[in-house]
């Protein structure tokens, strides 16, 4: 199957520039309500990711953490009643969820459904760039084996994770939603895990960073792999703080989410 | 038993069951079609055969040069237009030749399928009849597929075949078969008599692709007998619209290890209906079996059955039904059954029938792809059955038929 993918001369008419390539690959939610079947989940999010930039996202459980990301994916199921999502200076709020991936938004899931006599190899034949190695990319992340099996046909915790990233890199999106990349991982997959998601956002670049991602993370151990420079925790459907995420980790370890939200009252 | 004593009975047999429904389908009236067809000439060689093209041939999985087979059969309405075997070990007959050439084959005629069966096996021995003999004598084994084609071109016309193919023992068979007919024919049928008998470690495969057209009523009537240590293996997809189809081929495992497996691929265009399922009995001990049938309604109906016996202990088998709805306005009915007779058997079977996951069309939009060419992905990789033990030429050569087929139906 053949699409025009972005930086490609057929998409857009003109072959982008670097400097236009930077603006892009930014992020930004602006007052972003969203209701999932009839229940008002994100209460007005406002949230920039800058080119370069890794954001994280904390909060407990039910907070909205997944159905921000859906959102800005653009799932139907996630219905956008107020607010505005921006990729670079395009407002993407009411296009579908392809036309954002093929426009650079990629989102890694955390539990992704079995794609029946679909495999692995053709999965991420779908999603890349001309000229990507998928098979290289398997085997970096050790899953030579997969390739010819059915999209995450009785994977396990780790291999979905692994799995997920090997078709992230092979689409090398602009923007990087991750779902909770570390859970169901165990250590040495960890490792991994963390290398894929180093090199997804371009963490070994010193300077001129073209890609920029969200980590929702739950345990905080990622950040062990892959620096952040943002945090934020979301309660109840808004961001209640952003900050250093070591140090609001450290805080949400010690004193819990109740903390966090009473800190904002 | 003498030939014409033999005979005598068979047709006595199919006379009784003239006017006998058959279980399953809608009935036919067989006064409705005409037995006349013009006669076509025989050609040495299939690039000389004028009345179907390249092309034509190609649907049926046919290949006009005769490369990559080692021999082909040609019927056309009542003529058999070519038959040819390419390779040492192999032999091509029409079954009437055969019948006058091999006093022997008496003992395999109407023996894994009943004459009286209904009143479409009695039709193809009372009327006049074709069809092919195809034999792989002992220890042969082919590289290449035999194929065969049969094709109806005269409207209204009653294509009666009546085929038997034998894989002596320790012989490997493949076969190539496509049934196809005119596009613009309004109505047609074809009854299809085929006996297979695999011998002792002998293996069968018969893959086969329908190509008829809308108007077409379609009786297939199949029977098998595999021996110690044979296996057979059918293939079957249907996928571009016909008036009716029903069939419910039976695989008798009559000796110690034998293994069955059928695998099918059914799209019910809207107005087609399907009735196809897979019969499998294991008297021997060891025997095992699979069936596995993958249906898609876009607006017609689909009957899916499945039927494993198992008559002695030490068996094992699976049936596997899946169904997905495209068209709410088709019907999918899976039926499958499972008849214990020993203890010691172990017989499962699995059926779903539901429509595509949203959840999965949504996946793949995640990577970039529309919702049609998520849509598409999905229902090809839902007909992407893995079939096992079909030697890799032979499964490239079916996926690029299923690829032609898919275009058109999906």
């Amino acid at each position: 199957m053949s699409r025009a993918s972005p930086g490609h001369p057929e998409y857009g008419g003109e072959k982008l520039g670097e400097a236009k390539e930077e603006r892009e690959a930014t992020l930004r939610v602006e007052d972003l309500h969203v209701e999932v079947e009839g229940r008002q989940i994100l209460h007005g999010v406002n949230l920039e990711i800058k080119c370069g930039e890794t954001h994280v996202l904390f909060g407990p459980n039910g907070s909205g953490k997944t159905t921000l990301l859906m959102a800005v994916m653009g799932f139907p199921r996630y219905k956008v009643t107020r607010g505005r999502i921006f990729l670079g200076g395009e407002d993407i709020t009411a296009l579908p969820p392809y036309e954002r991936a093929r426009r650079g938004i990629g989102i890694m899931f955390q539990r992704p459904p079995t794609v029946r006599g679909v495999s692995l190899a053709q999965m991420a034949a779908l999603c890349s760039r001309d000229g990507v190695d998928v098979e290289k990319l398997a085997v970096d992340l050790n899953l030579g084996d997969f390739l010819s099996r059915d999209v995450n046909h009785g994977f396990s915790g780790g291999e979905i994770k692994r799995s997920e990233l090997l078709q992230l890199l092979a689409q090398d999106p602009r923007v990087v939603l991750l779902d909770e990349p570390e859970s169901g991982v165990d250590m040495e997959n960890l490792q991994l895990v963390g290398r894929a998601i180093r090199k997804l956002l371009q963490k070994d670049l010193r300077r001129r960073r073209t890609r920029c991602g969200l980590i929702i993370t739950h345990t905080g151990y990622i950040l062990d792999y892959v620096e952040a420079d943002v945090g934020h925790v979301l309660c109840e459907g808004t961001i209640v703080c952003s900050g250093n995420p070591r140090e609001q980790l450290e805080g949400i370890r010690r004193y819990g989410f109740e903390e966090c939200a009473r800190c904002t009252r | 038993m003498c030939t014409m004593h033999a005979l005598k009975e068979i047709r006595q047999r199919a006379r009784a069951a003239a006017e006998k429904p058959a279980p399953y389908g809608s009935d036919l009236d067989l006064s409705t079609y005409v037995d006349e067809a013009p006669e076509r000439s025989y050609v040495e060689s299939l690039e000389q055969l004028e009345e179907l093209g390249e092309e034509e041939l190609a649907r049926a999985g046919v290949e006009k040069s005769g490369r990559g087979r080692s021999g082909s059969f040609v019927q056309i309405d009542g003529s058999v237009v070519h038959r040819k075997a390419l390779e040492k070990g192999l032999e091509i007959l029409s079954t009437r030749e055969a019948l006058e050439k091999y006093d022997w084959l008496w003992d395999y005629y109407w023996k894994a399928v009943a004459v009286d069966a209904d009143k479409y096996t009695a039709a193809v021995e009372l009327g006049p009849f074709e069809g092919y003999f195809m034999r792989a004598l002992p220890g042969s084994r082919t590289i290449y597929p035999l194929q065969a084609c049969l094709y109806i071109r005269e409207p209204r016309f009653v294509q009666r075949v009546h085929n038997v193919v034998i894989a002596e023992e320790g012989s490997e068979l493949h076969i190539i078969t496509g049934c196809a007919s005119e596009h613009e024919i309004k109505a047609g049928l074809h009854l299809g008599v085929s006996e297979f008998y695999v011998k002792k470690g002998a293996r069968i495969t018969f893959t086969m692709v329908h190509n008829w057209a809308e108007g077409m009523d379609v009786r297939p009537r199949s029977g098998i007998v595999v021996e110690e240590g044979g296996l057979f293996m059918s293939n079957y997809v249907v996928m571009e619209p016909l008036r009716t189809l029903q069939l419910y081929p039976t695989a008798r495992l009559v000796g110690e290890g034998a293994v069955a497996r059928f695998h099918s691929i059914l799209v019910a265009q809207p107005g087609s209906e399907l009735d196809v399922g897979s019969r499998v009995i294991l008297s021997a001990p060891r025997c095992s079996a699979e069936i596995i049938s993958r249906a898609i309604t876009k607006g017609g109906y689909i009957a899916a059955r499945g039927h494993i016996r198992g008559e002695v202990g030490g068996v094992k088998a699976h049936l596997e039904c899946r169904g997905l709805i495209l068209d709410g306005r088709g019907v999918i009915h899976a039926v499958p059954e499972l008849e214990g007779r020993a203890e010691d058997v172990d017989m499962s079977h699995e059926a779903a029938v539901g429509k595509i996951a949203q959840e999965e069309v949504e996946y793949l939009m995640a990577r970039g792809l529309s919702e049609e060419e998520a849509t598409s992905t999905i229902v090809r990789g839902f007909l992407n059955v893995k079939i096992e033990g079909l030697p890799p030429l032979l499964e490239r050569e079916m996926r690029r038929m299923m690829e032609l087929s898919e275009e058109k139906a999906l």
